[in-house]
């Protein structure tokens, strides 16, 4: 009966470590292959927004200005310092997810629950930030409902907001067990799995925040 | 649920609610499986059942039609018989029942005791199950879709109060279809990582079987082609209900939104989805041909790289969908030869089937009839398929019958009779016994006469120019009596499925028990008995070549005359029985049942704009998660 053929693999939510072990014929582990495959799909479900958002700009420029947002004035609503400073913290928070995966690889559960909880509170500033931003803009204005600006824009960075959101549950769920001593170096997995899922929720922000902020508008 | 606890014992969950299910027979058992033979025969019962409603919506069709003026069916009713059927036909019962074989047989080719996940795997049915009794529940409401199993936006997503189209029916789409989404991706993910890492020492990419090979490139379409659909359902669902503009243009308030964007959004999705359907039902007949005829498949490997070169190419060729909608000559051009590049790997693969049937020693048994069926009607299908890529000549046909038979002679004459050979193919080793043969030839000749009368004539009534979605037609054009064929051969159709839900009924109890190899079959599920023993495989097998369990029986002597090999060398099934204490199988789960029981509350708090029934299928499919989260991977008492 050869090891090769233990066949529980995963089937665990997000974290399988205890069978990080098992042989496998491509030598990487069930959860992480699929969660590389999960990322790839990711990466076509925000690709089809941008695309929308791509397509759209600059095609609703009549509804804006009846809006009371002139040409340029999307312009001035975004506050360029603002949000690059909390995109800052989002990246950040990708620096210190690596820091957890270091830390629990060598043992380190003190340096594991610094860092996994400086991921999950970086990732809830960029959601504080995400509401105060929203809450702004609506103010002067701009509704889901306002040109296509207003969908495409709520649509798109919501549901990055979203994937950011279930980030933070899943790292106060790794936080959790690592305090009940349940998240021990043999687990490194499954906070390397999570960790691969927030660097490309991350990614995915590089994408839409050079395509929102940068890309002038119109 | 205390009954529940009692039934099932105790076996304490963190969350102190359910109890960790130990049986593993009886009713009960089936709501908490992790045997990936049991989801396959979930999955495959399940989509029967929705293959025999949407034959009933066909059957409402075909009376509607059969002759002109008729008043059977309203035009709205008309509407959602054509949108259920071709939905249910396509999300219900072609993605899951190749689901079906994939999780059966995938498996057992590869030789692995299991798939890679379980429970995730338990979880993607149940969100099938609950996503199509969610969208068949809108019935309740009279408002099921009725806007074409496409749901073209703007006529989808014009808000309710526009009564462009009443009633509830485009929410009930939009949020069912991102519901079945999420469970064909749970799905797709098991599928390529089960291959990827759990076939048996020596089973390299190349050596794995053709039906094993098509379940993976299918994998990949469903997990790349259900994003885009995923985000157009969402687009829509917000111009419906929350008034955005993605696809509703306003040009009198500025508004340039753009309805082509839906369709490219669906499109990428919906023609990839083709493959998705059509490529298992090749990798069947890929695997009942070489059986029945006793020959290896011929040029196996062109096989595979054929299916591949299908995922690949199919990615280009969606806007041959849109080539009315004015894209332009250069997007039509480019469109328009993918199109017909993509008939060569599929007209490599007919050639490949017809020479392995050339020369070899046929026994046309019922799968093999199915099969040979598949070649002739898909190749027809095919055929006119290419007239389509032709961009003129489509301009002509488009909206009209004659598409509509050309994609039942793809997906019906194709799909469905490789469906019908897998039944009678695979039956043996499922349950251990025999479907009767002589009923089977007749659910055959039956199917292959009905569905000619059914769709043949339907490519006449198209070039005679009737339109299709459209709920009557007036006298004189020259349509009658071909509609009247058709109405019959749908009757006959629906006689042969009978014939099939009989058979099924008279061989479980003729029992004509078939032993483990009753095909003189060719791959590795045929080395174990039927049906196979929950850990599948009790010594794992060691493969060499391709075809491995054939040349394990038969060797070639030196004039290349097949010679039997002595047999029972190798057999270690004697101790099977102690060799399955020790074997570690994964332990039940009532979670993902529970997480996937959210979805449709969510969803009719998403239809109906309730955000408390909302919360609360957030609750039920958080409260699933969580507690499936802090679930023991095994149970403890296994050891």
């Amino acid at each position: 009966m050869s090891t090769a053929v233990v066949a529980a693999g995963g089937g665990h939510v997000e974290a399988a470590g205890a069978h990080a072990h098992a042989e496998t014929n491509t030598g990487i582990s069930h959860v992480k292959l699929a969660m590389w495959a999960f990322l790839s799909s990711e990466c076509l479900f925000f690709g089809a927004f941008i695309s929308t958002y791509l397509i759209y700009r600059g095609r609703d420029r009549a509804a804006l200005e009846s809006a009371g947002i002139a040409d340029g004035d999307l312009e001035k609503i975004f506050d360029i310092p603002f949000t690059s400073s909390t995109s800052f913290v989002l990246l950040m928070s990708s620096l210190t997810m690596v820091l957890a995966l270091a830390a629990i690889q060598r043992a380190d559960h003190r340096g594991t629950r610094i860092w996994l909880a400086a991921t999950a509170v970086f990732g809830l500033v960029f959601i504080a930030a995400q509401v105060y931003e929203f809450t702004n803009f609506y103010r002067e204005g701009i509704r889901l409902q306002t040109g296509l600006f207003g969908p495409t824009f709520y649509v798109m960075t919501g549901l990055h907001g979203a994937h950011v959101t279930v980030g933070i549950f899943w790292l106060l769920q790794l936080l959790y067990r690592s305090l009940q001593g349940q998240l021990g170096p043999e687990h490194a997995e499954a906070v390397e799995v999570a960790g691969l899922y927030w660097h490309v929720v991350d990614i995915v922000w590089i994408v839409i925040f050079t395509v929102i902020y940068l890309v002038p508008y119109s | 649920m205390t009954t529940v606890e009692q039934a099932l014992g105790a076996g304490a969950h963190p969350s102190g609610v359910l109890a960790r299910p130990t049986k593993t027979t009886g009713a009960f058992s089936w709501f908490t499986p992790v045997d990936h033979k049991r989801s396959g025969i979930l999955y495959g019962a399940t989509a029967l059942v929705f293959f025999i409603i949407a034959g009933l919506e066909a059957l409402l069709i075909r009376m509607q039609l059969v002759g002109p003026d008729q008043t059977v069916l309203s035009a709205k009713v008309y509407n959602q018989m054509f949108t259920m059927h071709g939905t249910t036909m396509v999300f219900l019962v072609g993605m899951p029942m190749a689901v079906a074989f994939g999780n059966y047989f995938l498996p057992l080719m590869i030789g692995a005791r299991d798939v890679a996940f379980p429970r995730i795997n338990m979880l993607g049915y149940w969100v099938f199950l609950f996503g199509g009794i969610f969208m068949y529940s809108s019935f309740l409401w009279s408002s099921a879709p009725d806007g074409g199993w496409f749901g073209y936006a703007p006529l989808t997503s014009q808000p309710l109060s526009s009564g462009s189209l009443p009633g509830y029916g485009p929410d009930f789409w939009t949020v069912g279809l991102i519901f079945m989404g999420i469970g064909s991706v749970t799905s797709a993910l098991n599928f390529i990582v089960t291959t990827l890492n759990m076939r048996a020492p020596g089973m390299t990419l190349l050596k794995m079987p053709v039906f094993v090979w098509m379940i993976f490139v299918i994998a990949f379409l469903t997990l790349f082609a259900m994003p885009p659909v995923t985000a157009a359902l969402i687009q829509v669902y917000m111009d419906r209900n929350f008034g955005t503009h993605f696809f509703n243009a306003d040009l009198a308030n500025g508004i340039g939104s753009d309805p082509l964007l839906y369709q490219h959004l669906f499109w990428l999705f919906g023609h990839p989805e083709v493959y998705i359907l059509i490529l298992p039902g090749m990798g069947i007949v890929s695997e009942i041909l070489p059986v029945f005829s006793r020959k290896p498949l011929f040029g196996a490997r062109v096989v595979v790289f054929s299916g591949i070169a299908i995922g690949f190419v199919g990615w280009g060729v969606w806007a041959h969908h849109m080539y009315a909608t004015g894209l332009g000559p250069a997007a039509l051009t480019g469109v328009g030869v993918a199109t017909m590049a993509i008939g060569v790997p599929t007209g490599v693969k007919i050639f490949n089937w017809l020479g392995t049937v050339w020369g070899g020693a046929v026994r046309l048994k019922t799968p093999m009839l199915f099969s040979l069926g598949f070649i002739a009607m898909f190749t027809l299908g095919g055929l006119s398929g290419v007239m389509h890529s032709i961009v003129p000549s489509n301009s002509q046909q488009t909206d009209t019958y004659f598409i509509v038979a050309h994609f039942h002679y793809v997906l019906f004459g194709g799909l469905i009779f490789a469906f019908f050979g897998g039944f009678y193919y695979w039956w043996p080793k499922m349950f251990g016994h025999f479907l009767d043969e002589r009923l089977g030839k007749i659910n055959f000749w039956l199917m292959l006469i009905g569905f000619n009368m059914t769709f043949g004539p339907m490519h006449l009534v198209g070039l005679r120019g009737m339109p299709r979605r459209t709920y009557t037609y007036g006298e004189g054009f020259g349509w009658e009596t071909l509609n009247q064929i058709e109405t019959v051969g749908g009757f006959i159709i629906a006689l042969s499925a009978l014939v099939f839900v009989v058979n099924i009924a008279v061989s479980a109890k003729k029992r004509e028990l078939a032993g483990d190899d009753p095909w003189d079959g060719r791959t590795l599920e045929w080395s174990i008995p039927s049906p196979p023993p929950v850990y599948n495989f009790a010594t794992i097998p060691e493969v060499h070549s391709f075809d491995d369990f054939w040349h394990q029986k038969y060797t070639e002597d030196d004039e290349g005359r097949l010679v039997k090999l002595p047999r029972g060398a190798s057999a270690a099934d004697t101790h099977a029985e102690e060799h399955a204490e020790h074997i570690h199988l994964p332990s039940p789960s009532f979670w993902p049942f529970v997480l996937a029981l959210g979805l449709p509350i969510m969803g009719y708090g998403f239809v109906f704009k309730a955000w408390w029934v909302l919360g609360l299928g957030v609750f039920v499919l958080m409260f699933g998660l969580t507690a499936w989260a802090i679930e023991p991977h095994t149970a403890e008492e296994d050891h």
